[in-house]
């Protein structure tokens, strides 16, 4: 048993309804008490959805828990198979129902000896694996189900398409701006005279995904969702893939110059010439996107060395370190992602661009370490950002859990040229808004708060402070306050000294590097 | 159309929308300011409760996970040991007065015996664990509080005899005789012994006991009452009443095992029902109840301008929070008509007195009486909206957004069970609610009749 407030991430079945859900007319049972189907809540309010959530639950009751299901799921799948003429019925089990053990596979397979569209049992963990890994896992086994399908019925279709197309692996429903980075990338894609040849699972129709082989390669921009599915395709289609999301300029072009790789295997065939990007690249960075110019401009020159928190899914996570660092010269004291199943690769991935890299689904521990840190702003959750209200540090949302928040109409990609000049905009913002709020403490004006003391859980050190030490203090402005005060009496301890003069501070301050 | 048909109960598939009743703590952590409630149950129990409670999450609340983790689920771990190291925690860090252990589904499939641990942790810990099983196997939303009060009952005081009770204070009357005042208002008490049941905010508890002593009866006790421990004291003699109808398990209890006299009335919810429920409860006291019918006048004068956009206009009531009688009796009488009453569970005996004040109601009004759909199906009851068109659903939030979209106005049911809506005088926030949807201007979509994206079917 764990004592848990909180969670990042969410329960498996989450991951596997929304991908069900996110492909066209296919429908979900889940197999579940009453309330379970709170992802109907979810994705009806948060993403202002406006047609009914195609999941529905086979009710798990007390009848059922005395004699079994029975014919109660059998009857439900045919029932959702006559009234809305599904092409595809995922059934779906949740933690509750798992644990009952009822031999599901068995109600699939009645099922769909009645029914007309195919019947699926989402073959998931809900004790091993969360939505993340659910949503990718599921992805997979639908992805696999149908090119299987295909490939019995000799349906399937292997021939490349005449000129280079790509599918992009990863779009869903509930996805952190998954609707305005599809919308960019397929900009981009467009603008490298690339096709979409399909997008999964958002919109896409289960018959179509015969048809997923025809592209020349598979982009996956999220590592999240879609990397399992990707791997199969390259293992048993040969087709490439790019799992290395364009989140920032850098990334952006290192993203077309793999593209440019792929399409090259074929291009002198299909096309009769090789590409080249590099003036499509140059052309964008320099003018279609601000963000190169602004990290260049003097707003920017403010932000260097100054500290950030950065923490959220692995794939978010690495990719605004790697903006901030590179592309704008902040430092980022640490990266940190609740995505422990990809921790390796995320090591990897923020190696040498950060003081401490923090890997955990506990959200007190993010909390205590950025309390510890104090930088100038945090990229995080919501987590964080209500992290950042409780001590006065500016939060920028970078990833999910998400939020009615992160739902805006307004176009606002986090991927390609579009999305680098959003995230310019987000940094910006967090860190000048700090400065904002603290301007008056630097004027010493309006103090009335007193001396910043508010550590989360940070061990306080009991030292004394005289009073013309403390006045001095509460003269350094609000945002370093705190760890001035910190540094003081860690100096103080260091050296046995008992009570903190104005001088032990300065003598602090000429030791420390501040 | 004929009036005086009898009312129709209908029980459908039972596959609809509703919050999980473990949802109750939201609401009763904040009630019983010194408690701590620990649900013992999955990842799916806790992603719930932070995605339906929102921002209270981050106002580190008094409530919590214990997390089942496979090891719980196979029984490699001990529960007990489990338990107990868990509850330290939560008493070394918030110290309440008492921890609520709630139950879920996976906590009764794996038959983890809480009910037998607890007493064990109980006197270990030196803090009452209380427990209730709100689980969605057994229960819809609401109920969850029901099944949280049944368990307090167990906690309440032994109410002693007023006859003994009289002859204690009389020795304590001698004692201190000073403050006469004192003795006669104890008095008054001890003969008209009432506790009310249901978590109310306190401000609107305090209503209904103003209410309630404009005539002469005093509320000797609430449960839940504030903190822990100021339970009421129950006990033969003690008469209870109901403010919510959706308790009927704690009625049972405090009549069955507390050996109480339970008051059978209609709700206080709208002037209408506000009045019957003080009618009924003061003629149980043998008390000529006055000056009702003014106040209730008053009311329905007050709201004039609400009740004016209801007439006429005709609700569908999807269903989901035990409280659609109630509200649908009160809107029948501002005129609305009403399709049809969809409820998850359907007490006959505890709500007796609210349905045959509905029936009343409607023969008054003049309207239809309603179709009372218990265990209703949400995709046959989107069917019938579409034949009926109603002006107005009251629905949970996984179809509101989409009706909205068909050009179906809706308001979400969840807020009623969070609004302030009992006693006469917050009859203008239910009043306020249900027009909310009514009074927005039509209008600036004239073009698209429907602006749902689904081009065939539903």
């Amino acid at each position: 048993m764990k004592l848990a407030y909180w969670m990042y991430a969410g329960p498996a079945h989450i991951g596997t309804l929304r991908v069900a859900s996110s492909f066209r007319n296919v429908h979900a049972i889940m197999h579940a008490p009453l309330g379970d189907d709170h992802f109907n809540v979810m994705r009806s309010m948060s993403e202002r959805e406006r047609d009914f959530t195609p999941v529905t639950a086979s009710v798990v009751d007390r009848h059922v828990l005395a004699r079994g299901s029975r014919d109660k799921v059998v009857n439900n799948i045919s029932r959702k198979d006559e009234e809305q003429r599904p092409d595809s019925i995922v059934l779906t089990p949740t933690c509750t129902s798992s644990i009952l053990q009822e031999d599901l596979q068995n109600f699939v397979d009645r099922a769909s000896l009645y029914s007309e569209s195919d019947v699926i049992l989402a073959d998931v963990n809900h004790y091993r694996v969360n939505e993340l890994q659910a949503s990718d896992k599921t992805l997979d086994q639908i992805v696999r189900y149908f090119l299987n399908k295909a490939r019995e019925e000799g349906s399937s279709n292997r021939s490349l398409t005449d000129m280079p197309s790509a599918n992009i692996i990863g779009i869903s429903t509930s996805g952190f701006h998954n609707q305005h980075d599809c919308r960019e990338l397929k900009r981009l894609l467009g603008e490298l005279g690339i096709s979409i040849n399909q997008i999964i699972p958002e919109g896409e129709f289960l018959r179509n995904l015969k048809d997923l082989p025809r592209a020349w390669f598979n982009v996956v921009p999220y590592r999240e969702m879609g990397l399992m599915a990707a791997t199969f395709l390259e293992k048993e289609y040969g087709m490439p893939f790019i799992s290395k999301p364009p989140i920032g300029l850098l990334n952006t072009a290192n993203f077309v110059a793999r593209i440019e790789k792929l399409v090259n295997l074929w291009a002198s065939v299909s096309l009769g010439k090789e590409v080249n990007y590099d003036l499509y690249v140059e052309n964008q960075t320099k003018f279609v996107s601000q963000a190169a110019w602004f990290s260049k401009s003097i707003d920017c020159q403010n932000l260097a060395g100054k500290e950030a928190a950065v923490s959220g899914d692995a794939t978010h996570a690495a990719s605004i370190t790697k903006i901030l660092v590179k592309e704008m010269g902040i430092r980022v004291s640490c990266a940190g992602t609740y995505c422990k199943h990809d921790a390796e690769r995320f090591n990897e991935q923020v190696q040498g661009l950060c003081d401490e890299v923090i890997i955990t689904e506990d959200h007190t521990e993010i909390g205590n370490m950025i309390a510890r840190i104090e930088p100038s702003a945090i990229f995080g959750t919501q987590m964080e950002r209500h992290i950042g209200k409780r001590i006065d540090i500016p939060c920028g949302v970078i990833s999910s859990p998400v939020h009615i928040q992160n739902f805006p109409p307004g176009y606002r990609p986090f991927l390609g040229y579009e999305g680098s000049n959003q995230i310019s905009d987000l940094v910006y913002n967090s860190f000048n808004l700090g400065m904002e709020d603290h301007l008056p403490d630097v004027f010493g004006g309006h103090d009335t708060k007193g001396v910043n003391t508010k550590p989360l859980s940070v061990d306080r050190i009991n030292i004394n402070w005289s009073p013309k030490a403390e006045s001095e203090l509460r003269k350094i402005p609000g945002f370093v306050r705190g760890k001035i005060r910190r540094n003081t009496e860690f100096f103080a301890k260091q050296n046995n000294i008992s009570e903190i003069t104005v001088d032990v501070m300065y003598a602090a301050k000429e030791k420390s590097s501040f | 159309m004929k009036t005086s048909e009898t009312l129709a109960f209908e029980c459908e598939t039972g596959n609809y929308h509703t919050f999980c009743p473990i949802s109750c703590v939201a609401w009763l952590y904040q009630k019983i300011e010194d408690s701590f409630f620990l649900v013992v149950g999955t990842k799916t129990c806790g992603y719930f409760l932070q995605n339906a409670l929102g921002v209270t999450i981050f106002a580190e609340p008094r409530y919590a996970m214990a997390e089942l983790e496979e090891g719980d689920i196979s029984a490699k771990l001990n529960d007990q040991r489990e338990l107990e190291r868990i509850c330290l925690q939560i008493k070394n860090d918030r110290n309440p007065c008492v921890i609520f252990w709630i139950g879920t589904c996976t906590t009764e499939i794996i038959k983890m015996d809480l009910e037998g641990i607890a007493p064990i942790l109980e006197k270990r810990l030196g803090i009452p664990i209380v427990v209730a099983r709100a689980n969605g196997l057994d229960y819809a939303f609401t109920q969850g509080e029901d099944t949280v009060l049944a368990a307090m009952a167990h906690r309440c005081p032994e109410y002693k005899h007023y006859a003994e009770q009289e002859s204690i204070e009389h020795a304590t009357l001698v004692k201190n005789s000073s403050n006469s005042k004192d003795i006669s208002q104890k008095k008054v008490l001890t003969k008209s012994n009432l506790v009310l049941f249901g978590s109310l905010p306190s401000s609107v508890a305090s209503q209904l006991n103003l209410e309630l002593k404009r005539q002469s009866v005093p509320v000797s006790g609430w449960l839940p009452s504030q903190r822990y421990n100021e339970l009421p004291h129950l006990g033969k003699g003690v008469y209870v009443c109901g403010v919510n109808p959706f308790l009927s398990r704690t009625a049972t209890t405090l009549m069955r095992r507390r050996k109480c006299q339970l008051v059978g009335a209609p709700f206080p919810i709208g002037p209408d029902g506000t009045r019957a429920w003080i009618e009924k409860i003061c003629s149980i006291f043998n008390i000529k109840a006055e000056g009702l019918e003014e106040r209730e006048n008053q009311i329905w004068k007050k709201n004039k301008d609400y009740i004016q956009i209801l007439g006429g206009k005709s609700v569908f009531f999807m269903g989901d929070n035990l409280l659609e009688v109630s509200i649908a009796r009160f809107l029948i009488r501002c005129g609305m008509t009403v399709y049809e009453i969809g409820i998850p569970y359907m007490d006959k005996r505890y709500q007796s007195a609210e349905l045959s004040f509905l029936q009343h109601t409607c023969e008054k009004m003049k309207k239809p009486s309603p179709r009372i759909v218990e265990k209703p199906d949400n995709y046959s009851q989107v069917q019938r909206m579409h034949e009926l068109k109603p002006h107005l659903a009251i629905t949970g939030m996984a179809h509101a957004n989409p009706l909205e979209a068909r050009n179906i106005d809706t308001k979400w049911s969840v807020e009623f069970t969070f609004a302030q809506i009992h006693g006469s005088s917050n009859a203008r926030d239910v009043l306020e609610l249900v027009t909310r949807p009514l009074r927005r201007k039509d209008g600036f979509t004239s073009n698209s009749r429907s602006l749902s994206k689904q081009t065939l079917g539903n």
